[in-house]
């Protein structure tokens, strides 16, 4: 096998593994702040696929363009899914939340299934099919568009938290939650703001997996591990780690694909996990609990 | 005995007793579709208790509990085929595999001090790591599935775990009620008592002399090698084992669904989660058919709300609140 | 038992036999004139996409057999793609009266299924599910009009080397990828047991096995390409043939032939609307329709009757079994005149149905309960439709060989 046969896998990790990251990049917002695990996750990231798949078919909007205004909408809806339903559930027992959540996940799998049918779906891109050709290497076009806007968003989340007041005050209650509810903070509507923006990232994130693949109701559990997994990998909780997490794991499976069995990829990623947590339990960029 | 059920206050005993009786008659009642509702109702009773030892009583999460059911399944299945071993014997070969896997997770788990929401994570991933390695490992049928024979010369051979379903169904039931009592027991133990200091305070109850990691692998143990149990009654009930059915994380999420629908670390929560949604599934089922709207997804989507108002309106399970409504089981807390 | 074969006794006196047969419920309910069929489908869950097809068959079956003088009752039951639904769902179907059982398309579901039918000695006809283990295993109660994983594998393998040697393809080297799930592993199995002993033009120099659920296939077809082999064989389901094709077409790889040796996907309704051009020249070789008979004609006029907005060309595979099943349980309903379990199922058994739906000889079954007289063809995608390619007789087209090129495809 050549050398280019190799870049090109390790650059297809790295492309898949952005929009990975930006995905993981909700969970780990949302358990940094509110300290809720969100076991709905992949199934939002469904959600948010079929929203663009919708609106594809409709006014013909390229997925990785809506990927803007599904970050919005999920923003909303995460703000209010706090609001209205997870708040009395942060002080409450793990197990408690996640019966709650298997609930929700359980809900947009099958109204999915009900509105839409068990047929994968996909959108047909003037450029789904085309591909870069740099050095021998080939490279998807639509993968290539998809990481660029899955950095973008990833950007602009991270300047959010830098230069912005709500920002660092969510930061603050991050880190803190007693001492910013202290210096009067909103405690709750933190919660809300960062379980919104966590579901941004999913909105977003989703949508610019609709152009790359296709999608069933059924495959939403395994986007929930795999979010875990980037996380866990990553750091839960650190925004660094989500990132650093998502291009990791990108590029392991890819390569062990290349390498051994397509078949045991996950296997390697949930290996990689096995091995973070009995290294380094709080992750590769966590910070360790006190 | 006696101490282990001292908790029975005379009204509970005699609920107790009615259930027990209507259980023991309802094959000679029922008709067959009923039964074998109950039957899996009794069965989800059964892994629930399982799983409560280490949830409700010592407070650990574990979100992979298919990981034992699969092994404990998949061991006495092979057994059988190959090499000839029965199941009452290769069951605890099952057990002793589970709790080896146990073992490792434990060490993994306690040793590096993985706690909280890491070490229910840390339980999926051990789990699927299995589940994948199952699917692509030849010798078990890998993802094809792993068939048990089903010749009809074998049936009624109870001492290979062939039978009628009523032989399955009394089964079932002996395994629910010895779950309960296995737990009625512990509970009282001194085991028992430091499962629980555990669960409310790890560090006081280390500074009260409790060896943390030794209890928290017990309680790991018991509860692993007791659903392995039940993956050796699957194995020879279904005949068929695949690990996309019986070691996914789905089934691990349905395991846990009894138990803490029930009520958490009660005694009988395990049985009303387990009696409440399975035939709630059933019922679902042939009411939104009824009704002309059996729909594929309905079911689980109103299955999701339910699970869901359930949650969020008695958070302690049912449990608790039907014994206070009931006057029942004082000295459950 | 005698109630129901003569076929002529009104409601009343069959409320008044009812307290005589209080043992026997299901006959009870027995109309005399319809049997009541009880078509177990996962038409949720992991197999919806198939089961949802089979059922749409089923819709258009009731038509097609009142015209041939039949009269069926079905009842349409939800397997969930579960084994444990499967299981209480027959149980209840049974008490609901149901005097035959035709399902379930997945193996893990049907066996659950004929565990009860062999209890309460209700015939279960199986439409479609290949494991090996199903029949063989001492049932009495339980008959298969499909083919079992080897023989797919087999016949598969026979017609991929009768074709390209008809088609002058030198075909040396050959990569095989399959889906890992259940049905995937089982052909990849029967594969490796089956390919050695066939004396085949080519080798197989790599096996790829690939997760069910991977986001996309890019680097399984990045490893393929290194490989460059002449032949790629496929064993897929619809979603990840998608994903192969879109793969292949982005990263230009073009084997001289792509077939499957008997696997869904590459027909599926969700392939053609997801890849549309770039479906043609895939050839896969299957039990299929015989468009020349007039059973087939009579079917696919139904099926566009009762299902206007979907393709019988597509559907074709899954509905024709699952008409086929049901007609043999009508069939030998009409010849046994009861509707008793032992009567029916000696009537199925002794199934011999000349003009049928699928390719290939007279349904009959053998002792094992399975039919041997299935035919597999040579199925490539033309212009978008499965158009038989191979062998003559029943072929309406010439195979189109080698693969045709990706590029300025339309």
């Amino acid at each position: 096998m050549s050398v280019s046969l190799y870049i090109e896998v390790l650059i297809q990790g790295v492309l898949s593994g952005l929009v990975y990251g930006l995905m993981a990049l909700g969970l780990s917002v949302i358990f940094g702040v509110v300290r809720v695990v969100n076991f709905a996750h992949g199934e939002f990231a469904v959600l948010a696929m079929y929203c663009a798949f919708v609106l594809f078919g409709l006014a013909g909007v390229d997925p990785i363009i809506a990927s803007l205004p599904l970050a919005v909408a999920f923003f909303i809806l995460g703000y209010a899914m706090q609001r209205g339903m997870v708040q009395p559930f942060v002080t409450r027992p793990q197990h408690e939340q996640f019966i709650l959540l298997v609930g929700v996940a359980l809900v947009i799998t099958n109204g999915l299934l009900l509105a839409f049918g068990p047929e994968s779906k996909h959108v047909d891109l003037p450029y789904s099919f085309d591909s870069y050709t740099v050095g021998g290497a080939l490279i998807d076009k639509v993968r290539v568009y998809g990481a660029a806007a899955a950095l973008a968003v990833t950007a602009a989340l991270f300047a959010f938290f830098r230069f912005t007041s709500t920002g660092t005050a969510i930061r603050a209650s991050a880190d803190n939650l007693t001492g910013a509810a202290v210096v009067g903070l909103d405690v709750k509507r933190l919660y809300a703001i960062s379980f919104g923006l966590g579901l941004a990232c999913v909105g977003a994130a989703g949508s610019i997996m609709m152009a790359l693949t296709d999608m069933t109701p059924m495959l939403a559990p395994s986007l929930t591990l795999l979010a875990f997994t980037i996380v866990i990998v990553g750091g839960l909780g650190s925004m660094t780690g989500a990132l650093a997490g998502g291009l990791l794991i990108g590029v392991a499976e890819a390569v062990a694909s290349l390498v051994v069995s397509p078949a045991i990829k996950s296997m390697v990623s949930f290996g990689l996990l096995v091995l973070v947590l009995a290294l380094r339990p709080q992750g590769l960029f966590g910070k360790a609990e006190s | 005995m006696s101490g282990a059920l001292s908790f029975l206050t005379p009204r509970s005993t005699i609920v107790l007793i009615v259930c027990g009786v209507a259980l023991l008659v309802a094959p000679f009642v029922v008709d067959r579709y009923t039964l074998s509702i109950i039957l899996l109702s009794l069965l989800g009773a059964y892994l629930g208790q399982a799983w409560n030892i280490l949830m409700g009583y010592c407070g650990l999460l574990s979100l992979g509990h298919a990981l034992y059911l699969g092994l404990g399944a998949y061991a006495s299945a092979v057994l059988f085929v190959n090499f000839g071993v029965g199941p009452w014997l290769s069951v605890f070969i099952a057990m002793a595999l589970a709790i080896g896997a146990a073992a490792i997770l434990g060490w993994l788990g306690f040793r590096f001090r993985i706690e909280g929401v890491y070490f229910s994570l840390l339980t999926i991933a051990f789990a699927e790591i299995v589940r994948i390695g199952f699917d692509n490992w030849s010798f078990v049928g890998g993802a094809a599935g792993f068939f048990l024979p089903v010749n009809a010369s074998l049936s009624d051979q109870w001492w290979n775990l062939r039978g009628g379903p009523f032989f399955f169904y009394y089964l079932a039931l002996a395994m629910a009620v010895a779950s309960l009592v296995i737990a009625a027991m512990l509970r009282s133990s001194k085991l028992g008592y430091a499962f629980l200091a555990i669960r409310e305070d790890p560090q006081a109850a280390r500074a009260l002399g409790v060896n943390l990691n030794r209890t928290r692998f017990l309680a790991l143990f018991i509860s692993a090698a007791m659903t392995a149990v039940g993956g050796v009654y699957l194995a020879f009930w279904t005949n068929n084992l695949f690990p996309a059915q019986i070691l996914e994380t789905s089934k691990s999420i349905e395991i846990i669904l009894a138990p803490i629908i029930g009520g958490l670390g009660t005694l009988m929560g395990p049985f009303v989660g387990a009696f409440l949604l399975v035939p709630l599934g059933s019922a679902l089922t042939d009411g939104l058919r009824a009704i002309g709207l059996s729909a594929p997804g309905v079911k689980a989507l109103v299955y999701g709300l339910i699970l869901m108002a359930i949650i969020a309106s008695t958070p302690n399970g049912l449990w608790p609140w039907i014994a206070r409504k009931l006057g029942l089981g004082a000295r459950e807390q | 038992m005698m109630i129901a074969k003569t076929g002529l006794i009104d409601r009343r006196s069959l409320l008044a036999g009812a307290g005589a047969t209080i043992a026997a419920p299901a006959i009870v309910r027995a109309q005399g004139k319809a049997l009541k069929i009880a078509l177990m489908l996962p038409r949720s869950g992991f197999f919806a996409q198939a089961g949802q097809s089979c059922y749409r068959g089923a819709l258009a079956t009731p038509k097609v057999l009142a015209d041939l003088g039949y009269a069926v009752e079905i009842m349409h039951i939800d397997t969930e793609s579960s084994n444990d639904v499967s299981r209480t769902q027959a149980e209840k179907a049974i008490n609901d009266g149901a005097q035959c059982v035709i399902g379930a398309f997945e193996s893990g579901n049907t066996i659950a299924i004929a565990q009860v039918c062999e209890q309460r000695k209700v015939p279960l006809i199986c439409n479609i599910a290949s494991a090996p283990q199903l029949t063989g295993q001492g049932y009495q109660y339980l008959v298969r009009n499909f083919m079992t994983g080897p023989g797919l594998v087999t016949n598969g393998l026979r017609l991929i080397g009768e074709i390209s040697k008809a088609a002058n393809m030198d075909l040396k080297t050959a990569v095989f990828m399959h889906s890992n799930d259940t049905f995937g592993t089982a052909q990849a199995q029967a594969m490796g047991k089956i390919f050695p002993t066939l004396n085949m033009p080519f080798k197989i120099v790599e096996s790829i096995a690939y997760d069910p659920k991977a986001q996309d296939l890019s680097v399984e077809v990045t490893k393929v390409r290194g490989v460059n082999p002449d032949l790629l064989m496929i064993v897929t389901r619809a979603g990840d043939a998608i994903k192969l094709t879109r793969d292949m077409v982005r990263q230009k790889f073009q084997p001289k032939a792509i077939m499957s040796p008997g696997s869904p996907g590459l027909y599926d309704e969700e392939f053609f609307k997801a890849v549309g051009p770039y479906a043609d020249g895939f050839i896969y070789n299957l039990p299929w329709f015989n468009v020349k008979s007039k059973m087939t004609q009579a079917l696919e006029a139904s099926f566009k009757a009762t299902n206007p907005n979907h393709r019988f060309d597509l559907d074709g595979f899954n509905a024709g079994f699952t008409f086929e099943a049901l007609l043999i349980a009508a069939d030998a309903f009409k010849r046994a005149g009861a509707s008793d379990g032992e009567t029916l199922m000696k009537a199925i058994k002794a199934t011999n149905i000349k003009d049928h739906v699928m390719i290939g000889g007279p349904i009959v079954f053998n002792e094992k309960g399975d039919n041997p007289n299935i035919g597999s063809a040579s199925v490539q995608n033309i212009g978008q439709k499965p158009t038989v390619v191979y062998p003559a007789d029943v072929a309406v087209a010439k195979p189109i060989l080698p693969f045709p090129a990706w590029q300025g495809r339309k």
